[in-house]
């Protein structure tokens, strides 16, 4: 149950998986992003809503052949340069793309949580969207022969996501924005939960979400993990750290030596992820 | 900064601010319209109710925050609710008064696009994509959109549609069954645009002080018509200059 990050991501990410690492803007998974780099995984479906730097950085490592998102960018400061030179040049490798708004991704993972085949919704009518992403079918409503749509459900191989704290037995909370990060656990066959901090017993916080320990498959202790996103009541936002992605993304060669520095350059255990003590 | 005392941006936003009235509940994006919200909020909207796709419900940051998301607005805000909720019981039902929207390209009909430039399967440019805007665009008792005007972004035609406006024209949203209003103004750094109430096509009604109608037409991608009775927007007032700058750091 509590695990190291380079245990969970070798026993828990298969080449060829679907892998949810969800956090809106929050309590982003980016340490475990990094260890799945780190161990090389290939040919991966990617899915995120909100695909933010760590995805940037697993699209250019090559780790993904497949992207499943609603919008993919550095949020307050641009474009995704990795993901773009994957779609427009498909360096270093193609990239597929299928994408959707946020409300359709929610929904699918709201489907996905709940053993359901589809969600319905009011979206994507008259936009382009419908034609290019396969995955966005009209449908009637049976009781009201109103024209809404559906989208399928979203069931992840594994879903990754970061939290303030698990205990011992590997009950999981967090607080603060907890974005779409419950169906997401929920909606997948496995999960890994990186956490702040394991304690004995988890005091109850405002706001809290609690994932029991029957729904995650295993937690790593990794202090930081979610940085430069930030941990509510842990540490800030790294701003700056934003920023500073966007020159380094837009050049291949200066992410490459990134990737070597603070990547490949880096055992796990030197981002915090040792087993619990 | 002209001599004029403030800039094109300055009076492009605090026009946006003025657009939302006391007590409304705004959806709100990063950037431009996250800033001008934010401004009406400190001066003559106190109870601007400001919703983050994030999930933060009445939102009252004291910073302006880089992201959707910034732990300031979690702090701040009445209640977080899952992003699930956000769109499901607040957005879809329609109980959002007016959503602000950026594009990267907009056509005359005020279909926005956020996704490609150029062609979908090999694009010029990739761009972020729909984020919540669609759905914001359709339900929105009504859309503001807030983008500095150039031809590269006031196109003729969008090359893809993220986010329904007035469609090919009128009667359009009706058909499509989009229960939103659809957008009632496009502010930039130039003026004001208003879709005509007959044609849906997006007029010029204001223009920035200083700023000639044939200066916004060039900046336009298609034949822009004007409003016969054409206004020039009112200048930013000190205090509104004031708040706005101490939101931004300048």
């Amino acid at each position: 149950m509590i695990v190291s990050l380079e245990e969970g991501v070798r026993e828990l990410v298969h080449d060829g998986d679907t892998v949810a690492l969800e956090g809106f803007t929050h309590l982003i998974p980016v340490a475990a992003g990094h260890e799945i780099i780190r161990q090389r995984r290939r040919g991966l479906t990617l899915v995120r809503m909100t695909p933010d730097i760590v995805y940037d950085q697993l699209i250019g490592a090559g780790s993904a052949t497949r992207l499943v998102f609603s919008w993919g960018g550095n949020p307050g400061v641009g474009s995704l340069h990795r993901f773009r030179d994957a779609v427009q040049n498909a360096w270093p490798a193609p990239l597929e793309i299928e994408e959707h708004s946020h409300a359709g991704m929610a929904n699918r993972y709201v489907a996905g949580a709940s053993g359901l085949p589809f969600a319905v919704l009011r979206g994507y009518t008259g936009t382009d969207l419908v034609g290019r992403t396969a995955n966005i079918a009209a449908i009637t409503c049976p009781f009201t022969g109103e024209q809404l749509t559906a989208v399928p459900a979203l069931n992840p191989d594994v879903t990754i996501v970061h939290a303030q704290r698990a205990d011992r037995r590997g009950n999981v909370q967090m607080w603060g924005i907890t974005g779409v990060q419950k169906e997401a656990v929920l909606a997948a066959r496995r999960s890994l939960v990186t956490v702040e901090e394991v304690v004995d017993e988890l005091e109850p916080v405002p706001g809290q979400v609690l994932l029991p320990s029957r729904v995650v498959t295993a937690v790593a202790r990794v202090p930081g993990g979610a940085a430069p996103s930030y941990a509510h009541g842990y540490y800030s936002r790294d701003n700056d750290a934003y920023q500073a992605w966007d020159p380094i993304s837009r050049d291949r060669a200066a992410f490459g030596r990134w990737l070597e520095r603070e990547v490949f350059g880096r055992a796990a255990a030197a981002q915090g992820g040792d087993a619990a003590r | 900064m002209s001599t004029r005392g403030y800039s094109s941006d300055e009076v492009m936003t605090v026009t946006a601010a003025r657009a939302l009235a006391d007590g409304m509940a705004c959806f709100v994006g990063i950037g431009l319209p996250s800033t001008a919200a934010n401004l009406a909020r400190r001066t003559h909207a106190p109870n601007l109710w400001l919703v983050y796709e994030s999930g933060t419900l009445g939102a009252r940051p004291d910073t302006l925050p880089l992201s959707i998301g910034d732990g300031v607005l979690a702090e701040t805000a009445d209640t977080v609710v899952s992003v699930p909720e956000v769109f499901n019981y607040w957005l879809q039902p329609g109980r959002i008064d007016v959503g602000f929207l950026g594009a990267a390209q907009i056509d005359r009909f005020a279909n926005i696009n956020t996704t490609v430039v150029g062609d979908y399967d090999a694009p010029r440019v990739r761009l972020p994509g729909a984020g919540g805007a669609p759905e914001i665009a359709a339900s929105c008792r009504e859309v503001v959109v807030v983008v500095r005007q150039s031809r590269r972004t006031f196109v003729a035609a969008v090359d893809f549609v993220t986010s329904v406006g007035y469609g090919k024209g009128p009667g359009e949203r009706e058909r499509l069954g989009l229960r939103g209003g659809g957008p009632s103004r496009v502010i930039t750094d130039l003026g004001v645009l208003e879709p005509d109430p007959r044609t849906c096509e997006l007029t010029l009604v204001s223009v920035h002080p200083g700023v000639e109608p044939e200066e916004v037409r060039a900046a336009t991608g298609w034949e822009l018509a004007v409003s016969p009775e054409l206004a020039t927007t009112p200048e930013p007032t000190a205090d509104e200059l004031a708040v706005l700058r101490s939101l931004t750091g300048r």
